[in-house]
């Protein structure tokens, strides 16, 4: 097989697994064993052309032209390829996880729950892959909409509020910031293509691209910059699962992968550089960063507290982007996929106590620690990669921060990063202690670990967060190459 | 046979339509009319493909030359049109079979598709000729028909909307030929390619300029572009779901056409943009209206008239595209004439199909439709998002279009107009879709529709689709029309 028709079968695969998942949905057993096939199988197409990207083969593929010069087209790089790595291995993740969440809590529409979930991950690999602007926007839309049946899965009242505020933000957002945002690089350039170096230098005045960045800025709402941010907390109404898939597998990463990419590959950020008031989206994702985690101190609800959580972690990537030093853009790539691992964890880890105890606020954690001792050793982990300490991901990340900030001589963003630093281990620390350290409330009922496939894939999860630390190697190389080397 | 393909597209359906007329029984008007549409829409397609063979095609009438005889004449914007109009028809036809029967029933169906097939004739023949009094004709004949098939609606509404329609089409019409008439009277012709030799001479004198006011509101009244657009959502609701799906999938554009042809065929940009106020006049009015009707379709608890008033904002997308006058506007403006046909007969014949199984079409109706019609309900869910513009559906392409040719223009607010316009439908579908989706069905027992009905609906949602990911055909025909019709007169 060559790494072309890879990346077509990445594109077909979740899209066929998504059919038959809905075909077989008579039968829970086989309909599970089909999500478990298409998600390794999807995971090993994935490094079929990781294989092939570092064996140097031409890939890229037109299926159709739209407009002159605009088609349906798609190719990869190295962000790319860790966009997808990150998705479709946390899938595998995921859906194991998935099997024992959804049935340990009863779900209904299992099966439409898993048909969306496929239908996802196609319109997250089209995001990736995508060699164009018009490739990306169509597949951020499937990717939008086809989660909007998995945050109202429940399909209460207030699944359907946190639905509207979910499809409405993104939707809103997308159609009048985005699309326009992109007509105009098409109206100014001609093309929508990714080039390393950008497509604006030399179309467009530098006066006009501030406002063209604030578009794509607030256009991407899945970034959840701040005041879009708002979706993020209204769609934690939905199962836990779909939350791991929201914050760690697909959805805001989707968000977060797009501003980079547009960061590099069509401004450019030599040329992004000579755009007057610039800085103004570091200062908005450095808002975002401190905004986010002080709310996130007042939280009670676990989910609520994550979501606020990811909020401050996805304006660390912007803001790493936004800076534009080489090595702040390397850390931006591999934030990526180290807050993937820790918060996929931290929402493993949620759902797995929801599930084993029906508890949801952090009050009601004193000791639990003694009775799910490998879910909240888990939790740890997670946590102590969200504030950055060694050996977890989140360290190798933000070492990477500060070193561009330093770069950049940016001492805003250092101020910042020492600033959230400290309310991360604010709002997470207490809760390990809590969980540990404090006699647990008597009236309280008996309960064990969760069921075993999601304890499995939760200590998966943490995991990989501490071998990030230490076997970062490939990665960092990989993502070296989208600056054109380590300068 | 093929180069009397122009006359065939018209005569055939004329000649089927009184032989239907007094068949009896409900089976065989039916079959008769649905193969007279399928030959139709083959005729259409074979000119399609000869345009883009050899260019434009001139017909006359009998042999007669132009000035005596009445000629055709078939370029890349009305092969396009005709295309639509026989396509439409074609599916709608095997589509009415149940319909009918259930709303308008066996003993009326002589006649209804006896009328069916005259609106469809009169269309085409709007749209293939070359001659501004033979528009006229042409029009009558639809619109009479059009009159009738509303009155025929199950509703006794109906008869009053049909009235009223009856009315402002009449004062459209006569406006109309009021128009052509000042034209006559300055330049002794009524063929459109005489006329637009010989106006360029006189087109300072006021009687041309009166007679353009004349046929640009005549015209405008006959596509409901706001504010004279108060016939059309009583029209739509209340006729037969058949009807509704054809004539609002097909009339309106139609009338956009003979617009087209007037403003820049005829009259020409320059006249038509620089010596007349055109685009200050249509710009104001397709905005708000498109914004206006947008808003409210959002309270109507009707779905069928919910889509009626959004029928009004689309048109004022596509009159905004013909008032930008520059060639990007019109490609818009005609990729939309095309491809809100393909969504609207779509969304109103899955409404049909509602309207079949559970006697309504309400938003209570609606309740759990995801559940009791599951293809039904994601037929309209992704019509609907076709009518909002998104991505791989055929409504993405026309905005896409719309907007860079407001962007090329530096047209902000008309940008964020549209773009508001787009956040409008995504609140008005979404009512639809939240209330299948979630709600509770009042009647669970009741199932999907039959295959004739969903067999035709989704057709056409997969034709809006294709249409969306595969533009070759569309795109290339729009744009190579647009550029006909910026060259201004008549390309020989």
């Amino acid at each position: 097989m060559t790494a072309n028709t890879a990346l077509i079968l990445t594109l077909l695969t979740p899209l066929l697994g998504s059919v038959l998942i809905g075909l077989t949905g008579r039968w829970p057993n086989l309909r599970e064993t089909i999500t478990m096939v298409t998600a390794v199988s999807l995971f090993a197409l994935v490094i079929r052309v990781l294989i092939g990207l570092n064996a140097g083969e031409e890939i890229g593929i037109e299926l159709f032209t739209v407009m002159a010069g605009v088609g349906i087209a798609f190719n990869t790089e190295p962000l790319s390829i860790l966009f997808a790595m990150i998705a479709s291995g946390l899938w595998v993740v995921t859906s194991v996880y998935a099997f024992g969440y959804m049935r340990g809590t009863n779900e209904k529409n299992q099966t439409r729950f898993y048909v969306c979930f496929a239908i996802a991950l196609f319109g997250a690999m089209g995001v990736a892959f995508s060699a164009n602007l018009l490739t990306l926007f169509i597949f951020y839309e499937v990717l939008t909409i086809s989660t909007y049946p998995l945050v109202t899965h429940k399909g209460d009242a207030k699944a359907k509020a946190g639905g509207r505020t979910y499809l409405g933000i993104l939707m809103t957002t997308s159609i009048v910031f985005l699309l326009p945002a992109i007509i105009w690089v098409y109206a100014a350039a001609g093309t929508l293509d990714f080039m390393p170096g950008g497509i604006l230098e030399g179309n467009l005045a530098a006066g006009s691209a501030t406002l063209l960045l604030m578009l794509f800025l607030f256009g991407v709402a899945k970034a959840a910059v701040m005041p879009v941010h708002r979706w993020l907390p209204a769609a934690m109404v939905a199962p836990t699962p779909v939350s791991a898939l929201l914050h760690a597998v697909a959805v805001v990463k989707a968000g977060v992968f797009t501003l980079t990419k547009v960061v590099i590959y069509t401004f450019g950020t030599d040329y992004l550089a000579q755009v007057p008031f610039q800085e103004i989206a570091v200062y908005l994702a450095g808002f975002t960063v401190v905004a986010a985690s002080c709310i996130a101190l007042r939280q009670t609800n676990i989910k609520r507290l994550l979501a606020y959580s990811t909020i401050g972690q996805l304006s660390y990537i912007v803001m790493a982007a936004m800076v534009l030093a080489p090595l702040s853009e390397i850390g931006a790539a591999l934030h990526i996929a180290a807050h993937a691992f820790g918060k996929i964890t931290l929402f493993f880890t949620a759902g797995a106590i929801y599930v084993a105890s029906k508890k949801t606020e952090i009050t009601q954690l004193n000791g639990i620690g003694w009775r799910m001792p490998f879910t909240m050793t888990a939790f740890a982990v997670g946590a102590l990669s969200m504030i950055g300490v060694p050996p977890t991901a989140g360290f190798v990340s933000k070492w990477f921060f500060i070193a561009g900030a330093m770069q950049a001589d940016n001492y805003f963003v250092l101020a910042v990063l020492i600033v959230s630093t400290a309310l991360n281990a604010a709002y997470f620390l207490p809760i390990i202690y809590k969980a540990f350290f404090k006699a647990e409330d008597v009236t309280l009922k008996d309960h064990k670990e969760a069921p075993v496939t999601m304890v499995a894939a939760l200590c998966l999860t943490a995991t990989l967060t501490l071998l990030f630390f230490f076997l970062n190697g490939p990665v960092l190389e990989l993502e070296s190459q989208i600056v054109g080397g380590m300068r | 046979m093929l180069m009397h393909l122009p006359v065939l597209v018209v005569l055939a359906p004329l000649l089927a339509a009184p032989i239907v007329a007094l068949t009896r029984g409900a089976t065989w008007p039916w079959l008769l009319s649905t193969l007279v549409s399928w030959f139709a829409l083959l005729c259409a397609v074979l000119l399609l493909v000869q345009v883009q063979a050899q260019g434009v095609i001139i017909y006359t009438m009998g042999g007669w030359e132009a000035p005596w005889g009445i000629e055709y004449r078939i370029d890349f914007a009305n092969a396009l049109l005709l295309v639509l109009i026989t396509g439409l028809a074609s599916i709608v036809m095997p589509y009415a079979r149940l319909s009918v029967e259930q709303e308008v029933g066996a003993e009326r169906s002589p006649m209804f598709y006896a009328a069916l097939l005259l609106l469809s004739l009169g269309l085409c023949g709007m749209t293939a000729t070359g001659d501004a009094f033979n528009v006229f004709v042409f029009l009558e004949i639809s619109s009479l028909a059009t009159y009738t098939l509303i009155a025929m609606g199950r509703d006794r509404r109906a008869l009053t909307a049909s009235f009223s329609y009856l009315v402002m089409g009449t004062i459209g019409g006569t406006f109309y030929l009021i128009g052509i008439g000042l034209l006559y009277v300055m330049t002794g012709t009524l063929n459109m390619a005489d006329l637009a030799e010989r106006l360029p001479a006189i087109s300072d004198s006021s009687t041309v300029r009166t007679g353009f006011a004349f046929l640009v509101t005549g015209i405008c009244l006959k596509l409901a572009l706001f504010p004279l657009h108060l016939w059309l959502p009583n029209a739509y609701t209340y006729a037969p779901s058949a009807v509704t799906a054809l004539v609002a999938a097909t009339s309106t554009k139609v009338a956009i056409y003979i617009l087209i042809r007037f403003v820049f065929t005829i009259f020409g940009p320059e006249f038509s943009f620089g010596v007349e106020p055109l685009a200050e006049v249509l710009i104001p009015l397709a905005v708000i209206g498109l914004l206006s009707a947008s808003t409210v379709s959002i309270g109507q608890p009707n779905i069928k008239r919910m889509l009626a008033y959004s029928s009004v904002a689309q048109i004022g997308y596509i009159v905004l595209g013909i008032a930008m006058g520059t060639a990007m506007g019109l490609t818009a403006a005609l990729l939309h004439m095309f491809n809100h046909g393909l969504m609207k007969g779509a969304l109103f014949m899955a409404l049909g199909a509602v309207m079949y199984r559970l006697g309504g079409t309400h938003l209570s109706d609606m309740q759990g439709l995801a559940k009791t019609m599951p293809l039904t309900f994601w037929a309209f869910v992704i019509g609907g998002l076709s009518l909002i513009g998104v991505p791989l559906t055929v409504g993405f392409v026309s905005k896409w279009h719309l907007i860079l040719a407001a962007v090329e223009l530096g047209w902000w607010p008309i940008v964020i107009a549209i773009l508001v316009g787009s956040m409008l439908a995504v609140v008005y579908v979404g009512r639809v879709v939240e209330a299948g989706f979630f709600g509770e069905a009042k009647d669970p027992t009741r199932r999907e529709a039959p295959a004739s009905l969903l067999i035709p609906v989704w057709i056409l949602i997969l034709a809006n689709v294709y249409f969306g990911i595969d533009t070759r055909l569309t795109v290339d025909i729009a744009e190579a029309a647009a550029a006909q019709l910026m060259a201004g007169g008549v390309v020989q």
